[in-house]
């Protein structure tokens, strides 16, 4: 079974500091990580693996420095990755995202798994997994908490709702997108971070992957920015300290000055 | 195609507000090579642009005029004449509207009415022609009607390929959706089918009535900065909306309006997924999406049993519990109550954080509640400093207090 990975390196949002003076984004020293969500993504795959037998591909857009991310997936036992990347992808947004990802798998080759994080930390749109769907003309399931059972025809999945989960069954190949309760990803072995080291890393650019460069990066994207602002920080407001019994009250008073109560 | 960012060379005096500035962290200030002289300034801004976007944040905070963005982007949109009007998706789910519908259409009425166009509202369904009066009262002037068995069950697929058809044939210019499971989840297909622009997760709309433009406002960085995005060479602009930010539209009984149903050859519409079964949630008493109060725990809490307390306080206000990634991994409560990068984005009226300590992972997940109270023995952890009220002490001994007051408030009323 071919199961391809798709993931993407973001900001660490922990090191993602506001300057106070200033009220901006600092992003001196901000580190690269995987995208939260694509570890568990990363993880399911190495599962299906290891449960029916196949091949882990990890596949992202970026910088050349995303590399690094796709290092750390094969040190966590993907077998091969890839690494798209041209300036003529510079500026995506997410339907030219999906449009340059799904000739790179198309590309890639043959696959019956799709699987990519719920949505990215720093974009937080989750759009780009079913967008890759839609331009490979295969069915997707998002929010997968569970994969039920799976073989070369069929899936059965758990797909997370807002008041419960939804049994669904697919064919294969089909597109998930997975939710953190769906595993708990491991960390890389020391052996695996050898084979990563030497692990060579495939490059694709736009005529590799056959890309009309007038749909990729800014040019293939109906969005624009047309300005980015920091929100006002949230002032800090009234503090109540003392006896437990006099804090309440003083609270409830508050809530039901304001009608909350 | 020929996009260029460049730094102008001569006027770059090397001050770092754009590198400071620079959502992508794609500009550095470096020590100006020799070759590149200028009078008495020693340093020079370099974009890195393979890291750049575009996005021209550098060039709008740029005192010198220093950086010069040119966009190259050929507008072979579409016809933006041919299509007018306002949608909302009515999303609906076992044969109920979901409440995001009710506040999409009052934002969507006054959107139309600035455009001097009409409200209208998709409904697809099986046998749910029954709630196109409702929607009717809510504001819409028309309902396009998609009834068919097929529909019973959200799935992808003829979904997608029902909506797209309907969007092809009426040419809507703005079609706001719920940001919800399933508004996320095939917005994005539909999209890729008629090749247009999508806006995720907004927070706030607004209109440029020479261009008929949307101005679509949405977090990035899980909140740390606002981008305002535009579909300006497309039609439709396409968004979805966070639930809670608008208010939802008033009851006004028995208005008039037009119901279509919308004709459609259901053989056209392929399904590869088959729906099995829903199984639901029975911890979650009050979905906290769509509660008004989420009274939500932390490490702090330190026990599954503390959760109790939660509830019961949760219970008497009519809200709903939360939780911290930290109480999850603990195994104290079901990831379906986690707020935060990895679990849920909330904005109730009232965020009750206990024993929370207000990580940004968290915090990304409900920094935008109308109002934060926090009940923690650290008084100088974060969500303590930013919040409204911040109770200090113990809240084991806090909230039976604050039930016991509540109690006795709502009995004198």
């Amino acid at each position: 079974m071919n199961i391809i990975v798709c993931i993407k390196q973001v900001p660490n949002t922990i090191s993602v500091q506001i300057d106070s003076g200033t009220g901006r984004l600092k992003r001196d020293g901000v580190e690269s990580i995987i995208n939260p969500f694509d570890e568990y993504a990363i993880e399911e795959g190495l599962r299906i693996k290891e449960r029916v037998c196949g091949k882990v591909t990890v596949v992202t857009m970026g910088p050349p420095q995303a590399e690094t991310a796709l290092r750390e997936a094969i040190a966590k036992g993907a077998d091969e990755a890839v690494l798209v990347s041209d300036r003529a992808f510079g500026g995506a947004d997410t339907l030219a995202t999906s449009y340059t990802l799904s000739l790179a798998i198309k590309a890639i080759g043959s696959y019956d798994i799709i699987i990519c994080g719920k949505q990215a930390s720093d974009g937080d749109t989750a759009q780009v997994g079913p967008g890759i769907a839609e331009m490979l003309n295969i069915p997707h399931v998002a929010y997968v908490k569970k994969i039920e059972s799976i073989d070369n025809k069929s899936i059965k999945v758990e797909r997370m709702m807002e008041d419960g989960y939804d049994l669904i069954e697919s064919q294969v190949p089909v597109l998930l997108t997975v939710v953190k309760e769906i595993n708990n990803p491991r960390i890389a072995s020391l052996k695996g971070k050898m084979i990563a080291k030497k692990a060579v890393i495939k490059i694709l650019d736009a005529v590799a992957i056959g890309a009309d460069i007038k749909k990729t990066g800014l040019n293939g994207s109906p969005t624009q920015v047309m300005k980015i602002f920091t929100p006002p920080q949230r002032a800090g407001g009234e503090k109540f300290t003392g006896e437990a019994r006099d804090v309440a009250a003083a609270l409830v008073k508050r809530l039901s000055d304001i009608g909350i109560v | 195609m020929a996009n260029s960012m460049k730094v102008l060379n001569d006027k770059c005096v090397g001050c770092g507000i754009c590198a400071s500035t620079c959502p992508f962290g794609a500009i550095s200030v470096v020590e100006r090579p020799e070759h590149i002289e200028h009078t008495k300034k020693f340093k020079l801004a370099v974009i890195d642009l393979n890291k750049c976007t575009y996005c021209g944040t550098c060039t709008q905070t740029c005192k010198f005029n220093a950086i010069e963005l040119k966009k190259d982007v050929p507008q072979f949109g579409v016809d933006k004449s041919l299509y007018n009007g306002v949608w909302v998706y009515a999303e609906q789910r076992h044969g109920e509207i979901a409440s995001v519908v009710y506040e999409l259409l009052n934002e969507g009425k006054r959107l139309a009415n600035k455009l001097g166009t009409s409200l209208a509202a998709v409904l697809i369904g099986d046998n749910i022609k029954s709630k196109a009066q409702d929607l009717i009262n809510r504001g819409a002037d028309k309902i396009y009607v998609c009834d068919d068995p097929v529909f019973i069950e959200f799935q992808d697929d003829p979904y997608t390929a029902i909506l797209t058809q309907l969007i092809e044939k009426e040419k809507p210019e703005i079609i706001l959706m719920g940001a919800t499971n399933i508004g996320r989840s095939f917005a994005s297909g539909v999209v890729a089918r008629i090749h247009t622009g999508l806006t995720a997760d907004c927070i706030s709309l607004e209109i440029d009535t020479e261009t008929r433009n949307l101005q679509q406002t949405r977090p990035a960085f899980g909140g740390n900065i606002m981008a305002t995005i535009l579909t300006p060479g497309h039609r439709p602009q396409i968004a979805t909306v966070r639930h809670k930010v608008f208010k939802e539209a008033k009851v006004e009984k028995k208005r008039k309006g037009e119901i279509i149903d919308f004709k459609f050859d259901s053989q056209t519409l392929i399904n590869r997924t088959k729906f099995l079964g829903f199984i639901k949630d029975t911890s979650v008493a009050v979905n906290i999406g769509d509660a008004d109060i989420i009274v939500a725990g932390g490490r702090g809490v330190g026990k599954a049993e503390g959760f109790k307390l939660l509830e019961e306080l949760a219970d008497i206000l009519g809200g709903a519990v939360g939780a911290s990634r930290a109480a999850v991994d603990s195994k104290w409560i079901p990831y379906s109550h986690q707020i935060g990068q990895t679990g849920k984005t909330v904005s109730p009226k009232v965020y009750i954080a206990c024993g929370i300590s207000g990580q940004i992972q968290h915090t990304v997940g409900m920094s935008s509640s109308d109002i934060i109270i926090a009940i923690n023995k650290d008084a100088s952890c974060s969500m303590m400093q930013t919040a409204t009220y911040a109770l200090e002490g113990d809240m084991y001994k806090i909230l039976p207090n604050i039930i016991r007051e509540i109690k006795s408030v709502s009995r004198s009323d």
